[in-house]
Formats: C-alpha cells, sequence, structure tokens
C-alpha cells in the first residue's frame, strides 16, 4: 500500500512501517557518535584538565617551568577555540575546509568522532578542572604527608573523588552530544535529523516524521540521564557497613601482632 | 641521644607578613616536643614547614643532619615524617582500610598482603580495627582523628608531626585521642605536637616550646615551663589556661 493516511496516527503507522528501520539506523549513529564522542571527549577533558592543574613550584628547574608553562597555554588555546565557536562551523571548517586548504581527506565518520570528541574534550577540560579544584586542599596534604607524589595524589585521592562530582557535568554532555550531532548532517553524516529530512519530504509528512523524531530524541536522553543517576548512586557505594567484628571489648584486647617484624622506632 | 631534626634559623614570611623568625629548636629521637601558644602565634605554620607543606622563606630543618629544604626526595622525606592534621584528612573516597594501606602500597612499594597486615594491625591499635569498612563520612571525629593517626603510624615514619590533633573534637573525643597519643608516648615514639590541652602537654612530654608572635618565647622541660615559667608572657599564657 503506498497511499499516504488523512489522519495523523494514520500517518505515523505509515510512516514507522514505510520507515521504520531507517529511524532507527539513524538514531544508531546518533547515538553511536555522541557516546563515543563524549567517552574520547573526556579523556581529553581529563588529560588536559590534570596538566591545567599540575603545580608549578619556584623550586623546578627552569626549563621544567617553560615547558609545563608552554603545554598550558597551548591547551589553553585549544579549550578556548573549541570552546567559542560553533560546532557546525567547525564541521564545515575541518572536513570541507581543510580537504581544500591543506589537502587532508579526511573521511566522513573520522571527521564525525573527531569533532564531537574534541568538542566535548574543550568543555570537560574546564569541568575536569572545576572538579579538581572542588576537592578540599586537606585531602592533598593528607596524600603529600604520607609522601604521595603529585601524579599519585591525583591518580588514587583527587580524580576518583572529582569524578564523582563532575558526574552530573558528564552526563549533561552526554545529552548535549546526543542532540547536537545533527549539526553533522551538514557534512553528510546519515544520523536521525538527516535520515527525518529525507523521510519527511519525500511524502511531504513533516509534522508526523519530526514527531517521531523527537520521541526517539527524548527516549535516547531520558534513557541516559537515568541511566548515569544509577551510575551516580552506585559511585556513592554503600550507605552502611558492618563491623568487622561484634565484640566491642576485642578491640582493646591486643589480638593482632606486628606481621613478621617487630614494631621500630628509633 | 641523638637529634633526629633540627630547625636553624628557620623564618616565614607571607608577604610582608613575617609568621615565623629566626626559630632554632631539635628534637631528639624518641623525644615528645609539645609547642603550646596562643593562635596565630605560628605554631601550626611552624609543623607545616616541618613536613615541607609549606616553603620555609630561609633557614634550615635538617633530619638526621640532612638540610631538607634543598633535598630532591621530598617524598621520601615526607614518608618519613609523619603527619596528624587538626581536619584529620582522611581519603573521602576510601574506607578506612584502604585509607591506611595506601601509602603502605603505592609509596612504600609493599605487596597488597603485608600492608594489610600491618594496617589491621595499627587500627587495631587505635581502636579502630571494627569499622574497617566505614567510610571517613559515617566515623565521628575522634574515630576519623584515630584512624588519621593509625594511617600515619602505619607508614613507620622516625617522627610523627600532630596539628592541633584535637582542636576539631568535643571533650570526649578529645580524651579517646589523647589516650591513644600517650600511649605513642610511652612506647617511645617521637613526636612534635602542636596542642592546646595544657594539661596533656604537661603529662606527655619532655621538652616544651612556647611560642608567641612567631619566636620561641621560652623553652624547656614541662616543670620549668609549666611551674616555674621565667618569662612574664609565659606566665600570662598559662594563667590563662589555669584560670578556666
Amino acid at each position: 500500500m503506498n497511499t499516504l493516511p488523512q489522519d495523523f496516527f494514520g500517518r505515523i503507522v505509515f510512516i514507522i512501517q514505510k520507515y521504520g528501520f531507517t529511524l532507527i539506523e539513524g538514531a544508531g549513529t546518533t547515538l553511536i557518535i555522541a557516546l563515543i564522542g563524549t567517552i574520547v571527549g573526556c579523556l581529553i577533558g581529563f588529560v588536559v584538565g590534570v596538566i591545567q592543574t599540575i603545580p608549578i613550584s619556584k623550586k623546578d628547574n627552569i626549563f621544567k617551568r617553560i615547558f609545563v608553562r608552554l603545554i598550558k597555554i597551548v591547551l589553553d588555546i585549544y579549550v578556548e577555540v573549541f570552546r567559542g565557536t560553533p560546532m557546525m562551523v567547525q564541521a564545515m571548517f575541518i572536513f570541507y575546509g581543510s580537504a581544500i586548504m591543506f589537502n587532508i581527506r579526511m573521511d566522513m565518520w573520522t571527521a564525525a568522532y573527531f569533532i564531537v570528541s574534541i568538542n566535548t574534550g574543550a568543555y570537560m577540560a574546564e569541568t575536569v578542572r572545576g572538579g579538581i579544584l572542588s576537592i578540599p586542599e586537606g585531602q592533598t596534604e593528607g596524600a603529600m604527608a604520607i609522601g604521595m607524589t603529585h601524579f599519585q595524589t591525583m591518580l588514587y585521592v583527587i580524580i576518583p573523588q572529582a569524578l564523582r562530582n563532575i558526574m552530573p557535568q558528564i552526563g549533561n554532555n552526554l545529552i548535549i552530544n546526543i542532540k547536537d550531532t545533527c549539526v553533522l548532517s551538514s557534512i553528510g553524516v546519515v544520523e536521525l535529523f538527516f535520515v527525518t529530512k529525507t523521510v519527511s519530504g519525500a511524502y511531504y509528512t513533516v509534522f508526523e516524521a519530526y514527531s517521531i523524531t523527537m520521541i526517539i530524541y527524548l527516549i535516547m536522553t531520558v534513557f541516559f540521564s537515568k541511566l548515569l543517576r544509577l551510575f551516580e548512586k552506585k559511585l556513592n557505594g554503600p550507605e552502611d557497613y558492618s563491623l568487622s567484628t561484634t565484640d566491642t571489648l576485642a578491640y582493646t584486647s591486643g589480638m593482632l601482632k606486628y606481621p613478621d617484624k617487630e614494631v621500630h622506632h628509633e | 641521644m641523638n637529634e633526629i631534626i633540627k630547625v636553624e634559623h628557620l623564618s616565614k614570611k607571607f608577604g610582608d607578613h613575617e609568621v615565623l623568625k629566626d626559630i632554632n629548636f631539635s628534637v631528639k629521637s624518641g623525644n615528645v616536643t609539645c609547642i603550646i601558644g596562643s593562635s596565630g602565634s605560628g605554631k601550626s605554620t611552624l609543623l607545616r614547614c616541618i613536613n615541607l607543606l609549606e616553603t620555609a622563606t630561609s633557614g634550615e630543618i635538617l633530619y638526621k643532619n640532612e638540610n631538607v629544604l634543598t633535598s630532591k626526595k621530598i617524598s621520601s622525606y615526607r614518608a618519613k615524617v609523619g603527619m596528624v592534621f587538626q581536619g584529620f584528612n582522611l581519603f573521602e573516597n576510601m574506607n578506612v582500610l584502604q585509607n591506611c594501606k595506601i601509602g603502605l602500597t603505592k609509596v612504600l612499594k609493599e605487596d597488597k598482603e603485608q600492608a594489610e597486615k600491618e594496617s589491621l594491625y595499627f587500627l587495631e591499635k587505635v581502636g579502630m580495627l571494627p569499622y574497617i569498612n566505614a567510610k571517613p563520612r559515617q566515623l565521628s571525629g575522634g574515630q576519623k582523628q584515630r584512624v588519621a593517626i593509625a594511617r600515619a603510624l602505619a607508614m613507620k615514619p622516625d617522627v610523627l608531626l600532630f596539628d592541633e590533633p584535637t582542636s576539631a573534637l568535643d571533650p570526649q573525643m578529645i580524651g579517646e585521642v589523647l589516650k591513644v597519643i600517650k600511649e605513642l608516648a610511652q612506647e617511645g615514639f617521637t613526636m612534635i605536637i602542636v596542642t592546646h590541652e595544657m594539661a596533656f602537654a604537661r603529662d606527655v612530654s619532655n621538652y616544651v616550646i612556647y611560642m608567641k608572635d612567631g619566636v620561641i618565647c621560652e623553652e624547656g622541660s614541662p616543670e620549668e615551663i609549666f611551674n616555674n615559667p621565667k618569662r612574664e608572657e609565659t606566665m600570662e599564657f598559662l594563667h590563662r589556661f589555669t584560670n578556666l
């Protein structure tokens, strides 16, 4: 049957029957670009954010100080450029512009992943920096006091806590990415928006086609926002703990011996 | 007895403000040194300078006759000089056992099993063995501080620094923490303790330093300082505490 029904729901059913699979494929493309872009972006953000918070002390040698400063400046420029220009413009600039100017022929998919990742990275860098700064100074001091290096302090103490604090922002970024991948249609990526445009044009069912697409976007974003909430809860760990012994007198009775050697103090 | 830490002509400026002026003192191995004085007299800054959490402006800090201010091995020095903070500074993302273990496995590179055994030993010593699975935020202040002490002890330091370990606690918790510190003193741990607990300072220390306005105003044995202080400032300061 190829005649278009006249009522709204009829048309919806018609579109789903005829183009349902194409729409799902488009949604899949959207989702995979958004997910990979967010994950890679987060990694970029963590690396940049951590480098941005490396302390430079006057005690370090001059080459190390210049080197770290230089890297920080480069990263600053990266963050400002990619945060400060629209992703759609970046997409055109990188995919078409670089092909014409520098003869770099990136394939469409590489360009898509690259643009979303590098964009998310720029935002995440600032988020991670904020997350690191939000951890009280005492945590760093506690770690330094037992002899941890800056790197160890970051890895074991600060970043795990910062990660928990910035989870809502990571979720935010994922949702923004699910929506904003639609700008990649401008470089020809066949994602959900691109598919919808085609579908709605075929029978001129703009309202119906976009209704379906709105719902698909909404399902994806709500699903991931709830999923990340669950993950946050898991990061918080269990609320209660069990005492390792129920005998409250036990801990004064010297049950344990110092392992192997005697406690030494000079 | 040998001097394990020796501070010579130490001064510390925050901008124009001179917080520590020409501080000289030494700590003998096995001794407990208490630093007393009113708030803002530079006690905590002095302690933080010793652990290199603050960078001294000039002077020397000798640890086993080596100047740590010019040393490159800051981390290994810090591992040998334990610190207990007023605000506990337990790692919020780890449970009690992990808090003690992390330094052993990551800094001292001990294997996990050995690190766990040692951690449990010290946690038992401070009476926190039943709480090894708890997160810091689930503990009371006194319990947190005892874990912090166990964490410092587990590193097997040569010297332990206490920066007002009981100032954030209520009287009952103060008691439980001081009890632990007293036991350590009896076992012969070398300690430098900044405290406002005068009775405790008198009982536990071999040597007392009274600081005022960034200088050492008077120092001596606890009998000298608490029973016959020579300087008027010391008398005045102690008077306020005994009159409470």
